[in-house]
């Protein structure tokens, strides 16, 4: 059927003009700024091009700290939530009563404000002058010291961080795994069990094979999810991060961009295409081992 | 290896009060000599598939005993069993090959039934020829024709050289080309291997064409269980003389009166030992006779020249759903058509008789056919 | 074939394993759902707990004694709480209807016209899925602050008005629609205006829902873009406004007072999703991230 050209286009003209000025413009300005030497917020002027601002990035202290961090949060979070969610689906899958209420339960992290719910964790495991806080008085309970997972030590921040990450993270992981789970047809597994199929080969040979792809999935829109750590850590242990030592890249970008250390926007797009580059090398890498191992 | 089911009974219980239990299976009584091929029939929603879940240990029954042989397998899970099972949509493992999906069942094997690997890759390459897929070992199963899968599923279930195999709905995902090229085929690899083999189908003319014995089940129940043309010729009620047949049998209403049978107002046969009483009149296509002096008049509406023989098509106030009457004859008969009306004589054992109450098989002299069946 | 007796002893063997695998699966999920479920009855607790007895806790009480409604009343007074509530309420209602328009515009467009170029500029727009947030948001910042959009409802909305993902997800659900319909109507002399929104729209109105919800979730938390482009507290949505509380809060750290804020700002969004919650899971799986 014929349309008038000119009315097409008048359809598609909001979401066009939306898309060019937010997302097409500033992906090539932000090119442009990285490349930027000495530029000046206020007179919009810069001193030179070249690659000092990605030079001055790697070499910033700050910088190095939050790569760090991303990268633990990154290494830990990614296969304990995969695995934790996987484990949790299968449990889900494999029983009746109570199965819709889990679920529902499950999910509710989701549809919860980050932030909001960050400062309840950090009021669990704070310690403060007048209190231990919940977790410590439980680690107590077991004989353990406490310590205080807020201010104190670094490893024990990056515990409550990750934890906190994979409470976060584990609503989407479980919802995907289950309905994965749940699509791989009845049929296959009466064929297991006529075969006299071991639980453990069933699973190890059909049900893992099957579900494959989406585990893949997860693991890599994990990683990407995990390298854009950002609204957790303010959560937990506010808005400057750096003197918390937990900043994480995106932190770092935005950082610089704003706040008490920022008017920098071209250190902040240096740091934001490396980030960018990181995400879509590991991202790639993903996709290159998921070509030779999944199946089907 | 002989299937006799004893009284066996399955209720799925109704959902929280609201709905009635539902009988899938109810009190099966028979006995499956070993050796044979045997297709269990039935509408959709009969409890065919059930049935079938049953004999291979998938479904517990609520009441009543499987044996195979003389072993009771009633409380055998179904690895225990002996037996193979081809599922209706193959449930061949996708990220596997064909060899490997052959191989699955063997490698799950265990303790002193192990076997070394050459043998089962032996045994799974004699399978495969038995099947003809030998060709395809390396393919997945996504590359392949539904055919092509269907014989992989074959193989997968023989491997194990069961005792019974079981196929459920085998031929319902094949184009009508494929449908009769593959049940010849399972009739062949049936032959060859002698394994007591049941199917569930709710195609009647694939029933009838591979199987030594044929089950016809309805609603949980079994209504007549005998050799393909034994229950064709010989159906025990309507439902059974309806669901057998194609062109399916032309059913009218009818009045015995005087040991004779009448249509409308028309006596067409003489019934012998039959009481006077409504009845269900049915007749074969093939049990019409072209006849310009016949009793059964008809208005004619079409005749279908089939080139082998002859449809003539036509209707009569008195029958059962209103449907057109088809009757199949020889093409020596010329169709008068100017009359528009058209006049038969009948075949008496083409023609079955049913109690209009119980739907019954009511018998009279010269019901049955003449056929002797041979065992 | 083994012993009979043999095998139905396996099989009873076979039976208690699989009672006391589901037992522990139970006890897994249980124990999942508590961790899920008490940093939600922590802050409900401590909401009602009083300032003076919650800092009197030195070892942390499950239960509170004297429950008070007090720190709600101080939520809503010592801090501007209902104005963080009325802008992102403001905030969340203008962006999905912006949005909607525009998606649906777009969607319209690409499933239903025909005209050259349509093919190149849908897959222009597929790639730009691929663009993450983070690498846009430096020049969106620094265009926003130049047009003096600061600290306006504007500067927080234009931003996220349009979403390729969503023009995408329906797109192929406007697809989905035979073209009978639309020759149809246009026999009946229907125009294009009124067959989208009177045919298309209602058919798809599952996916519209889906797309709503998914979009108000994620105004409701949006954060990092808010906190970028308001220093002013009358502009302040709920993530920031809680941000603002937990470090210069009630004038002293009152942790009764800030959980009553964080309950008031979670309830909407979980009332929301007791009702919905059938659509936002079937959203999400569909192609939703967190963040």
């Amino acid at each position: 059927m014929k349309t008038n050209p000119a009315k097409a286009w008048l359809y598609l003209i909001p979401a066009i003009v939306f898309l060019g000025i937010f997302m097409v413009y500033p992906l090539v300005d932000v090119f442009i700024y990285s490349f930027e030497e000495g530029y000046n917020f206020a007179s919009q002027s810069y001193t030179g091009t070249g690659l000092f601002n990605y030079s001055y990035v790697l070499h910033d202290p700050y910088f190095l700290q939050a790569l760090k961090n991303t990268l633990i949060l990154v290494v830990i979070t990614v296969p304990l939530s995969t695995g934790l969610a996987l484990l949790i689906s299968l449990g889900l899958s494999s029983i009746k009563p109570l199965k819709h209420v889990f679920q529902t339960v499950y999910f509710l992290p989701y549809v919860t404000n980050t932030l909001a719910v960050g400062l309840v964790f950090m009021i669990l495991f704070k310690k403060t002058a007048y209190t231990d806080g919940l977790i410590n008085m439980m680690i107590q309970w077991f004989g353990g010291s406490s310590v205080d997972f807020i201010d104190g030590p670094y490893w024990a921040k990056m515990f409550v961080l990750c934890f906190y990450t994979i409470w976060i993270v584990m609503p989407f992981k479980v919802l995907i795994l289950t309905s994965a789970l749940a699509s791989v047809k009845q049929d296959y597994y009466n064929a297991a069990k006529i075969d006299g199929t071991s639980t453990w080969r069933t699973f190890a040979r059909i049900t893992l094979p099957m579900i494959s792809p989406m585990i893949f999935y997860l693991v890599i829109t994990g990683f990407i999810g995990a390298f854009k750590a950002y609204q957790d850590a303010v959560a937990l242990f506010g808005t400057d991060l750096n003197s918390a030592g937990m900043n994480t890249i995106v932190g770092y970008v935005y950082d610089m961009l704003y706040g008490d250390s920022g008017g920098y926007p071209s250190y902040a797009s240096a740091a934001a295409i490396i980030l960018f580059v990181i995400v879509l090398s590991i991202t790639t890498i993903n996709l290159m081992i998921r070509r030779k191992n999944v199946q089907y | 290896m002989k299937v006799v089911l004893e009284h066996l009974t399955k209720v799925f219980p109704g959902r929280k009060g609201r709905k009635q239990d539902v009988i899938a299976v109810n009190d099966f009584n028979f006995e499956i000599p070993d050796g044979m091929l045997v297709g269990l029939l039935g509408p959709s929603g009969c409890g065919k598939s059930t049935a079938l879940n049953l004999i291979s240990g998938l479904e517990v029954p609520t009441q009543g005993k499987i044996w195979f042989g003389d072993t009771d397998v009633t409380e055998i899970p179904p690895e225990n069993r002996g037996i193979g099972l081809v599922f209706q949509n193959y449930a061949l493992y996708p990220h596997l090959t064909v060899l490997q999906n052959i191989l699955f069942p063997l490698q799950n094997l265990k303790g002193k039934d192990k076997l070394p690997k050459d043998v089962m890759l032996e045994r799974a390459k004699k399978v495969a020829s038995l099947v003809q897929i030998d060709e395809l070992l390396d393919r997945k199963p996504g590359e392949m024709s539904g055919g092509q899968q269907q014989r992989v599923a074959i193989a997968r279930a023989l491997v194990k050289t069961p005792n019974v195999l079981l196929l459920d709905e085998p031929l319902s995902n094949l184009d009508a080309r494929l449908r009769l090229q593959t049940r010849e085929e399972i009739k062949r690899i049936q032959q060859e291997t002698r394994i007591t083999t049941i199917f569930v189908t709710h195609d009647q003319e694939e029933a009838m064409s591979i199987s030594d014995l044929i089950i016809v089940m309805k609603l949980g129940v079994v209504h007549q269980i005998g050799k393909p043309q034994e229950v064709y010729d010989d159906p025990h009620n309507l439902f059974v003389a309806e669901f057998l047949g194609t062109p399916p049998i032309n059913v009218f209403y009818g009045t015995v009166k005087d040991e004779a049978l009448y249509i409308g107002d028309e006596k067409v046969l003489s019934v012998p030992g039959i009481s006077d009483q409504d009845v269900y009149a049915g007749i074969r296509p093939e049990g019409f006779i072209l006849d310009e002096n016949g009793p059964l008049t008809c208005r004619l509406k079409n005749v279908e020249v089939m080139g082998r023989d002859i449809s003539v098509i036509s209707t009569h106030g008195k029958t059962k759903t209103d449907k057109d009457i088809r009757s199949i004859i020889s093409t020596d008969n010329i169709v008068d058509r100017s009359s528009g009306k058209v006049r038969f004589s009948l075949k008496p054992h083409k023609v079955h008789l049913f109690s209009f109450e119980t739907e019954e098989r009511l018998y009279f002299q010269n019901s049955r056919s003449e056929r002797h069946y041979e065992d | 074939m083994k012993l009979n007796s043999e095998l139905s002893s396996a099989a009873k063997h076979v039976k208690t394993r699989k009672t006391v695998l589901r037992i522990l699966t139970y006890i897994m999920l249980s124990v999942w759902g508590i961790v899920v479920l008490f940093p939600f009855y922590w802050m409900i607790l401590t909401s009602v707990k009083s300032y003076g007895s919650y800092n009197a806790e030195h070892i942390p009480s499950f239960i509170a004694t004297n429950p008070t409604l007090q720190n709600y009343k101080d939520a809503f007074t010592s801090v501007p709480l209902a104005k963080y509530f009325l802008n992102t309420t403001i905030f969340t209602l203008i962006t999905t209807a912006c949005m909607l328009l525009v998606i649906i515009f777009a969607a319209y467009a690409f499933a239903r016209l025909q005209f050259r170029g349509k093919n190149l500029v849908f897959t222009l727009f597929l790639a730009l899925m691929m663009i993450p947030n983070e690498l846009v948001i430096i020049t969106n910042f620094v265009t926003i602050s130049n047009l003096g959009l600061r600290n306006t409802f504007t500067g927080l909305i234009l931003p996220s008005i349009t979403s390729v993902f969503y023009i995408y997800l329906l797109k192929e659900n406007f697809e989905l629609i035979p073209d009978e319909l639309y020759k149809a109507a246009k026999v009946d002399g229907t125009s294009d205006l009124k067959y989208l929104f009177k045919v298309m729209v209602p058919i798809c109105r599952p996916t519209i829902v889906t797309v709503v919800i998914l979009k108000v979730i994620e105004c409701w938390n949006s954060y990092v873009w808010p906190r970028l482009i308001t220093d002013d507290q009358n502009y302040f949505l709920v993530s920031n406004g809680i941000q603002e509380i937990r470090e210069n809060g009630f004038g002293r750290e009152n942790i009764p007072a800030m959980m009553a804020a964080v309950v008031v700002i979670s309830v909407p969004l979980i009332i929301l999703y007791l009702i919905f919650h059938k659509q936002i899971m079937e959203g999400v799986s569909r192609g939703g991230t967190k963040g």
